[in-house]
């Protein structure tokens, strides 16, 4: 489904400012990995340059989406082709209320994938099930789009839109990180549902406790924009336990 | 003297996104070019006008006359355009065959059925369907009035102005330049002079309008200025809510468009006047388009309420200011615009907020967007009157800026004579941030609908007060209008 490939990637127009120092790394269908790592090690840098936003370059390596490289691809190309980011800061777009922007993003990639597009209806009675399932204050969403959200509300409406536009690549970026208990639960209960044979999901997270409530195939440790170990389930509690320290002083060695 | 004119050119589409740009050929009759008593005389003959209405018009021109040769056109207005030569515009330019209203809709030429169809002007039964009557403007002459009959059936009157003075002279009379005298600036006094028609309501008292009342205004003749004048009262206890629409065909040379429009709302009524304002811009190098330099102007009486919306997407120059004198106790006054300015278009626009009566009450939320060159200015006034006990208004002035070539302003004249006054005024600047747009396409919008979901939204709070249709209308125009300028 997904292959990373020794990717570097720098800031636009900023010189040295390599953030991401050559990643490896293999989603197959139906996995679910998880990316752990201190602040600041290049997670968020990751996922965004995965959705091919412009602000970085890629300086080396390939990205692969079934077999294909999507560098090349802009970031609603590359929506089209089933991915999705889960924003760790969704931008605020006064004026555009969710509903109305769901549905442009669920038309847009019907439209692009020749696909008929959802009926009104049908995409009202969606959406109203799943502002319930995933607990927002109904008339939180007849406002504008992230306006006035609180952080939990935010990450709501991202777990909302991931529901509806089911993807097939699903990255989330620290969707737990200020989350009480509830809304964590909510978010791996989401996940958890969404979980198939065909669909794949990318997990960043910093802290162990969202792993409690999903079980990932592959746990990645992302230091200084490398990823130094990979490991089964179990890392995440050797992290929990033992913190980033000793990952961090041998990133920094080689740094 | 007049000479017969068949106007027939081709029309040059090429090198603009303006959608509205075609000539249609139908035969016009043009008075000579260039203004003088005779061509004022000539109009007022042309339109069979009673004498006071030519003495009117005279005393007009006059002050025109002097205005002209003293101080000229206004300079303080933030738009830089070559001087307007008055001699080289026609005055009078009205399809043939129309010298006499049109009976009805049989009476139209089809070419100009064809033209109003062709800009989505719903003239004939879908007038009814659509729920709205329809005035049609073509070069300052009405056309076509859709569905005066049903209106007639409720004492109300949408008509042109023409008819109105004839059918309705004592009206007209006691109206006419009761809200903007003919002295009042330079453009109002060159309109009072050569306006040849406009649109004319009347609603009586206690009636509310049931349907929407629009005018559709056309500039179809090369070289030929636009004067036309409207006038809408609503008696005590009315209602009417009221739409323009305005397009010119793509023309290398600018045209004229002076219009006038005054508002009388009589106790306790209440007007609403929208505006879709989409005249020629101009090329997107800045040749041709239209200088929309326009007047208006509404009288609200006790507990009356009159409501501006506008939406100015147009026009290669824009002056307009569209005001409320708060002349009653309780009346409101509300402006609510959004105003683009593309490529080389310059817009100075705002309102002024005249509060008189005790507990008057404004709103203005002004909405720039600037993308290209573009230069946005929003000019607002806000004056209370010493007798204006307790009067509140409340500004919010923002700009979006699309691109970094282009310039937005603020240009807020507040004048208090009453200290029991409340005045407050916001005002914010912001850019259409890259974390927006990337949020919007990472869910599988374009980087143009992504820009044009942003800009809409922002300017959904002067939208929503539009009636439906046309804020679907008005969302279409602004994403027209950015094209090029976004994606
Ligand atoms: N657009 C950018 N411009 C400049 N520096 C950036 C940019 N994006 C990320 N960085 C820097 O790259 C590093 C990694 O950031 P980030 O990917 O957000 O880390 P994480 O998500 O792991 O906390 C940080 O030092 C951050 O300041
Ligand atoms: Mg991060």
């Amino acid at each position: 489904m997904l292959e990373i490939k020794n990717l570097h990637a720098s800031v636009v127009d900023i010189d040295d400012s390599e953030i991401l120092r050559g990643i490896d790394l293999t989603v197959n269908k139906g996995e679910v990995h998880a990316i752990m790592g201190p602040n600041g090690s290049g997670k968020s840098t990751l996922v965004n340059v995965l959705m091919g936003r412009f602000d970085y370059e890629v300086t080396a390596g390939d990205i692969l989406v079934n077999n294909e490289s999507i560098l090349a691809l802009r970031p609603d190309q590359r929506a089209h082709l089933g991915m999705f980011l889960a924003f760790q800061y969704p931008a605020e777009i006064p004026g555009v209320r969710p509903w109305q922007f769901l549905k442009a993003a669920l038309d847009s990639k019907a439209e692009a994938n020749g696909e008929e597009k959802m009926s009104v209806r049908t995409f009202s009675k969606l959406f109203d099930e799943k502002v319930e399932a995933v607990g927002i204050n109904p008339n939180l969403v007849k406002r504008s789009l992230n306006e006035g959200f609180s952080g939990g509300e935010k990450k709501r409406n991202e777990m909302l839109q991931l529901e509806v536009l089911k993807p097939t690549l699903a990255v989330l970026d620290e969707t737990d990180s200020g989350l009480d208990v509830d809304a964590l639960r909510i978010v791996a209960e989401g996940v958890n549902s969404m979980r198939s044979p065909e669909r794949s999901f990318i997990v960043v997270t910093h802290y162990q406790r969202l792993l409690n409530y999903i079980t990932p195939d592959v746990v990645h440790i992302l230091v200084n924009g490398k990823i130094v170990k990979a490991g089964g389930a179990e890392l995440a509690l050797e992290v929990e336990k033992n913190g980033y320290k000793s990952y961090l002083a041998a990133a920094g060695a080689n740094a | 003297m007049t000479n017969q004119n068949t106007i027939s050119r081709e029309s040059d589409l090429s090198g603009g996104e303006y959608k509205w740009g075609f000539v249609t050929d139908v035969e016009t009759d043009l008075a000579p070019k260039g203004l003088s008593e005779d061509i004022v005389r000539l109009i007022s003959a042309k339109k069979e006008e009673p004498g006071w209405l030519l003495e009117w018009r005279l005393r007009a021109y006059r002050h025109w006359v002097k205005l002209n040769e003293s101080e000229g056109e206004p300079d303080w207005a933030m738009i830089d355009y070559p001087g307007i030569d008055y001699q080289d515009i026609y005055y009078y330019a009205a399809p043939k065959g129309t010298n006499e209203a049109p009976k009805s809709l049989d009476d139209v030429d089809p070419e100009m059925l064809a033209t109003f169809e062709k800009l989505g002007i719903p003239l004939q039964e879908r007038a009814a369907l659509a729920g709205v009557a329809v005035d049609a403007v073509f070069d300052s002459v009405s056309v076509a009035t859709t569905m005066e009959k049903q209106l007639g059936e409720l004492g109300i009157i949408f008509c042109s102005f023409g008819n109105a003075v004839k059918n309705h002279p004592e009206l007209v009379k006691k109206y006419l330049g009761s809200v903007v005298p003919y002295t009042d600036n330079f453009f109002a006094t060159l309109n009072a002079a050569v306006f040849t028609d406009g649109s004319f309501v009347y609603i009586p008292p206690g009636v509310k309008c049931p349907i929407e009342l629009m005018t559709y205004f056309r500039i179809n003749t090369e070289g030929s200025g636009q004067f036309e004048r409207t006038l809408i009262i609503a008696d005590e206890g009315a209602y009417v809510s009221y739409l323009e629409g305005c397009t010119a065909p793509f023309r290398k040379t600018s045209q004229l468009h002076a219009a006038t429009v005054e508002l009388v709302a009589l106790d306790n009524s209440e007007i609403k006047y929208s505006t879709i304002q989409n005249w020629f811009p101009g090329t997107p190098d800045g040749e041709g388009g239209v200088y929309n330099f326009v007047t208006k102007r509404g009288r609200a009486d006790t507990d009356a309420k009159i409501s501006w919306t506008q939406v100015e997407t147009g026009s290669a120059i824009t002056w307009k200011y569209p005001s409320v004198i708060l002349k009653g106790d309780n009346s409101v006054g509300e402006f609510f615009s959004v105003a683009l300015a593309n490529n080389h278009q310059q817009a100075d626009t705002g309102t002024k907020m005249i509060h008189i009566g005790k507990n008057t009450k404004s709103t203005i939320v002004s909405k720039g967007i600037s993308a290209g060159k573009g230069n946005n200015t929003y000019r607002g006034q806000v004056q209370i009157m010493p007798g204006a006990e307790n009067a509140v208004n409340h500004t919010q002035c923002d700009s979006l800026l699309v691109g970094d070539e282009c310039g937005a302003h603020t240009v807020p004249y507040i004048e208090v004579r009453n200290p029991t006054a409340r005045l407050e005024h916001e005002a914010s600047t912001s850019k259409v941030s890259d974390d927006q747009l990337f949020y919007l396409m990472a869910r599988g919008l374009s980087e143009e609908e992504a820009h044009h979901m942003i800009i809409t939204g922002w300017s959904r709070e002067v939208f929503k007060e539009l009636p439906f249709e046309f804020a679907l209308e008005a969302a279409q125009l602004l994403k027209v209008s950015l094209e090029g300028a976004v994606g």
